[in-house]
């Protein structure tokens, strides 16, 4: 399946966010989703079905002004 | 003491976390301007990566409220879902809202701003709108749902300082009663004086500090810029003129001949 992660694309194999996440060694609970510009909470990762042509952001908390 | 949507503040000053030398400078100054509030914000994280992390636990032992920013967003889209995606990270519903409508001056583009603090809002938001000193705007985002609002002095990062006190000062006079953050452009603790001497409620303020020669000794004067304009507004300014005034009594001087 095609994703872009973050801007990268990748041709991987994940039915679920979650499974997207533990396949590119993303943990911990201060990360953020969001699949095709939309917010996937933490709680719905596990059971949000990836499909061809996605575009996953996953960003975590960064310095700001 | 500041009150920003039901939430008591000790200090007046908000404070920026990007651009320090690093970590524990960044954690020094915010400790030094005695600030009660910082910004952060949310970017992508590199696979594996735990810069976050790092960065996140920080933030938390410093023990402050926290303010997460839109910044970079260019769109209602993005700076709504930037957001919602802040709220779960930090478990808060404060939101600096910035959507940016000019690259040069990071201005902010004010009709997707008041359309993003109206979704915002209606979602159970705290926005915080970083916005122009427009009152028309600014009534707009009062109508929207905001509480607060944080007019900039100056481009981001400029350090001009306030280029437009008379806009400023109108804006006070409008909106008496709505707490007033002068956000972006301040350059000096005279800049930060200045505004609070207006009657601003507060500043937020972050490159001035972090790209300060000494930015812990910076943080400090700002600190202490902030407290001295506020009682100096409190304490009832003299207004200017344009004749002299002799401050030392005119009676019983003596004439000598």
């Amino acid at each position: 399946m095609k994703l872009t992660v973050n801007g990268e694309a990748h041709e991987i194999t994940a039915a679920t966010l979650a499974e997207l996440l533990a396949a590119l060694d993303y943990e911990g609970n201060w990360l953020a989703t969001a699949v095709n510009s939309d917010l996937v909470h933490a709680t719905e990762r596990a059971l949000f079905q990836l499909k061809d042509g996605d575009r996953i952001e996953i960003l975590s908390p960064m310095q700001g002004g | 003491m500041i009150e920003l949507y039901g939430t008591k503040l000790p200090s007046r000053l908000l404070l920026g976390t990007a651009q320090y030398p690093s970590p524990a400078i960044l954690a020094d100054a915010v400790k030094a301007s005695c600030a009660s509030a910082v910004t952060v914000s949310l970017r992508r994280e590199m696979a594996g990566g735990k810069g976050g992390e790092k960065f996140w636990s920080l933030i938390q032992s410093l023990r402050l409220h926290i303010l997460p920013n839109t910044a970079g967003c260019h769109s209602v889209k993005e700076a709504v879902t930037t957001a919602k995606m802040a709220r779960e990270v930090f478990g808060t519903n404060w939101i600096k809202l910035e959507v940016i409508g000019n690259h040069d001056t990071l201005q902010p583009d004010v009709f997707g701003l008041v359309e993003a603090a109206r979704i915002l809002c209606d979602d159970g938001f705290a926005v915080f709108p970083y916005t122009t000193d427009d009152l028309v705007v600014a009534e707009r985002l009062l109508e929207a749902g905001c509480r607060v609002l944080m007019p900039w002095c100056a481009p981001i990062g400029s350090a001009l300082g306030p280029v437009n006190i008379t806009a400023l000062r109108s804006m006070r006079g409008h909106f008496p009663d709505v707490p007033l953050i002068v956000d972006a452009g301040l350059g000096r603790p005279s800049h930060a004086a200045l505004v609070m001497e207006l009657g601003f409620d507060a500043v937020l303020l972050n490159t001035a500090v972090a790209k300060a020669a000494d930015p812990v000794g910076m943080a400090r004067a700002f600190g202490k810029a902030v407290d001295a304009g506020r009682e100096a507004y409190r304490s009832g300014l003299l207004e200017p003129r344009d004749l002299a005034v002799p401050s030392t009594p005119t009676i019983g001087r003596a004439v000598f001949q």
